[in-house]
């Protein structure tokens, strides 16, 4: 019955359909004609990917561990408090200002030390700081508008903007003091968004946050951790007066936990670095 | 030799159609004086049509109803003026303003450059198409034979040289009087003399025996005769006009709305666009002026009256695009609106040179400057004015001592040279609390030991390790001097532990968390 149907629907004879061992490339060109498979392209033609072209993260672990960001993807680093992550993020734009790059921070919190970037290498000149949920320096009706919206809501719309515009080597979104219960209500339509605007772009879009947010939409996912209490030990049980401490470096973990950058199975693959603390001011 | 004259029929109607073009389909009446003596000035061919000439009383051609009134403008006729005269250097550096609707221009030598002289009569009625002027263009071997061939023949007319009195024998006797610059006076004595003789067009005053023309009318006379067999000849009073791009609109009714000022925006940008393109200069400054009618602004506590609003667009390059300056000033003016209706508009602009950028072939790709300044100015709509740009830092110890500039990718090619000299390492980062989380500190021996922040959560955390102090004070002998104390903590985290910045204010007394090292 089936081969009847598929013979009446492809015009060829049913003797063709129904025995398979006969004119087989006669059958598989019709089968192709088929009106509901016409421009669909299987699987086994599809393009690959082209690997993405890494950039510097600033980092020599991390370039070691991952080899560096992808561009054209989206990179996303998370970890608590203290953990290293804005270290990671200074990094990244300080080698990306160094490649004369013009690179964006979407800074949710407003949370950026001008003099630890300074202290990083970042060059100003090359930074675009977009701080959100500051007051802004302008009339009273404006302050009653910015109230409606979130600082969350308007580093989504100016990412937006930014990623429309183009031209950027980093956009770097700071959603590190965001409460997860907060952060993960962005809609995955928007991080998918994200992702097809910053593909095949030279643009890094990197994502700093407490948990993993945008899924499937990173190519590059990194957990950093800090130093845990019993790590801290040594110091803690110093015996010198406060004033003749310092706190020198913090030592960082990093860990891969998704990479799609590499076309094979993710390795669970660490570096440790240390962040050497700078007094500033 | 040869000279052309630009001259605009109807002026005051023109200055006023230049920025409202679609009036020029329907019947435009011109009104000149204070209310309520206002009287006709000035009417199109249309207007004319229904009935209604100049010096007829407001109430008089209000009887009609199919026409549109508008009070004359001289701020539009300023401008218009200023366009006719950027049209005229486009062509050519000498220039003589001989009249508010009148340009003279010598155009010897230039056939190489814009080929025949038809060629280039056609070329300068077009250009001031572009500028919203509709012109007649006249070109004779002298500078009174084309103004006479511009005033007395619509559209564009050569006078071939030899021929001046054949072909300007049309022009009826009152154009020559008009344009003469003997007293106004002797001119309508001379003019009812000559109708009285039957003379009524420069063909029958040239024909005039001229000693019998001076014996009784005198020398002015004679000069008029000459003139009409295009037999005078002058040299050109140059004239280099000011660098000033200012157009305005004068409106009947007030505008309550931001999409009908931005209609009117877009005609003057392209107006001010159109003329600092022909003289090869661009802006990167403009400057809006608005009249409003019944505004007000708070002044502290006190409401004043405002009737000015000014806005100021300042751009990192210069920039001659209309459509680029429209959508930054609808922007601005979206984030700043002029709270009150617009009587009047006026945009000026700063000409400077035109942005020359040669890219280097090594540099990475950076975001083109038209785009960016919109999406600034789109952000700067979302987060606040003050909240976009580039810190830079001060030259002071003060805790946070940083402001913010504008933004510009053109630091890409100013700064030169590479940094190879980098380090791939990581620093400490501080994220700082904006404002800064007050705290209750417990010490002992001087150190903090706990304490109590409404941020975490738990109410009371205890200092794992701390270290500091870290003495600092700048400003003591200003009002705004600053003195505190600096340490360095760590409490307890989630998983980890965790780094802050705890300072101690000592003039207040106070403390707070100013921020966590991450």
């Amino acid at each position: 019955m089936f081969s009847s149907v598929l013979a009446q629907s492809l015009h060829i004879p049913v003797q063709e359909i129904a025995d398979p061992s006969q004119k087989k490339p006669a059958r598989a060109e019709a089968f192709y004609k088929l009106r509901q498979l016409t421009g669909v392209t299987p699987a086994s033609r599809l393009e690959m990917r082209p690997t993405p072209k890494m950039v510097s993260s600033g980092i020599r672990e991390i370039n070691e561990l991952t080899g560096g960001f992808p561009c054209g993807c989206i990179t996303q680093i998370y970890g608590a408090a203290s953990s290293g992550r804005s270290g990671i993020l200074l990094a990244a734009l300080a080698a990306s200002t160094r490649r004369r790059e013009v690179c964006v921070l979407v800074d949710v919190n407003d949370a950026l030390d001008p003099l630890s970037a300074a202290a990083a290498g970042v060059e100003f000149e090359r930074l675009l700081w977009v701080r959100c949920g500051s007051p802004g320096s302008s009339s009273k009706h404006k302050r009653i508008t910015l109230k409606k919206e979130s600082p969350l809501a308007q580093a989504l719309r100016a990412t937006d903007l930014l990623l429309q515009s183009g031209g950027f080597g980093l956009i770097a979104i700071d959603l590190g003091d965001v409460p997860f219960r907060e952060s993960r209500r962005i809609p995955l339509a928007s991080w998918f968004r994200f992702q097809r605007a910053v593909e095949h772009t030279p643009t890094v879009l990197f994502v700093l946050s407490q948990e993993p947010l945008a899924q499937t939409c990173t190519a590059l996912l990194l957990k950093v951790a800090g130093q845990t209490p019993s790590a801290f030990s040594s110091q803690l049980s110093g015996k010198s007066p406060s004033h003749a401490r310092l706190l020198e470096h913090l030592e960082i973990k990093a860990e891969i936990v998704r990479s799609r950058v590499e076309r094979r199975p993710v390795r669970s693959v660490t570096a440790s670095f240390a962040a050497t603390a700078v007094r500033t001011g | 030799m040869s000279f052309a004259c630009i001259f605009v029929p109807n002026f005051s109607l023109e200055a006023i159609l230049r920025s409202e073009p679609d009036l020029r389909a329907q019947a435009l009446v011109v009104l000149e004086g204070k209310p309520p003596l206002q009287k006709v000035f000035a009417v199109n061919e249309k207007a004319r049509q229904l009935g209604i000439e100049p010096a007829m009383t407001k109430l008089q051609a209000e009887t009609c109803p199919e026409i549109i009134l508008r009070p004359r403008s001289l701020q539009q006729e300023s401008s218009g003026h200023a366009a006719l005269l950027d049209c005229a250097r486009s062509f050519s550096p000498r220039v003589e303003d001989a009249g508010d609707d009148t340009i003279l221009l010598d155009v010897s030598g230039l056939q190489r450059l814009f080929g025949s002289l038809p060629e280039i009569a056609h070329d300068i009625a077009q250009r001031a198409c572009e500028f919203g002027l509709l012109v007649n263009v006249g070109v004779g071997s002298n500078a009174d034979v084309a103004m006479l061939a511009a005033c007395g023949f619509s559209g564009v007319k050569i006078i071939p040289e030899g021929r001046e009195a054949e072909q300007l024998g049309a022009i009826p006797l009152n154009v020559l009087l008009e344009k003469s610059k003997a007293d106004h006076e002797q001119n309508v004595e001379m003019f009812e003399t000559f109708q009285r003789w039957g003379v009524c067009n420069l063909r029958d005053l040239a024909a005039l025996p001229g000693i019998a023309l001076s014996e009784r009318l005198g020398q002015a006379a004679l000069y008029l005769q000459q003139l009409a067999r295009g037999a005078t000849h002058r040299t050109l009073i140059p004239f280099d006009p000011p660098l000033i791009f200012e157009e305005a609109v004068e409106l009947e009714h007030p505008i309550l709305l931001l999409e009908p000022l931005a209609f009117l925006l877009n005609r003057m940008l392209e107006q001010l666009c159109a003329r600092l393109e022909s003289r090869a200069l661009a802006t990167q400054e403009l400057h809006l002026e608005l009249e409003l009618q019944n505004g007000w602004h708070e002044d502290g506590d006190a409401v004043v009256e405002r009737k000015q609003f000014h806005r100021t667009l300042r751009l990192p390059f210069s920039l001659i695009d209309p459509n680029t300056f429209l959508k930054l000033l609808q922007l601005d003016l979206n984030a700043n609106p002029p709270g009150a209706p617009i009587s009047k508009i006026v945009l000026r602009a700063e000409p400077t040179q035109p942005r020359v950028l040669q890219n280097d072939l090594f540099l990475p790709p950076s975001p083109e400057p038209e785009k960016l300044e919109l999406t600034l100015a789109k952000i700067m709509g979302i987060v606040g004015e003050g909240n976009v740009g580039s810190p830079q830092l001060l030259d002071t110890h003060r805790p946070q001592a940083f402001r913010m500039q504008h933004f510009s990718s053109d630091h890409n090619q100013k700064v030169a040279g590479t940094h190879d000299d980098h380090k791939e390492s990581s620093v400490t980062a501080l994220r700082i609390f904006r404002p800064a989380w007050h705290a209750m500190v417990k010490l002992h021996n001087g150190s903090p030991v706990s304490l109590t922040c409404s941020h975490f959560e738990t109410t009371s955390v205890d200092v794992l390790w701390c270290a500091g102090p870290w003495h600092s004070c700048g400003d003591w002998w200003q009002q705004d001097g600053w003195a505190r104390d600096e340490w360095d903590i760590a409490v307890p985290g989630e998983a980890s532990i965790a780094l802050y910045r705890l300072v101690h204010d000592r003039l207040s007394g106070r403390w707070f968390l100013e921020g966590k090292y991450d």
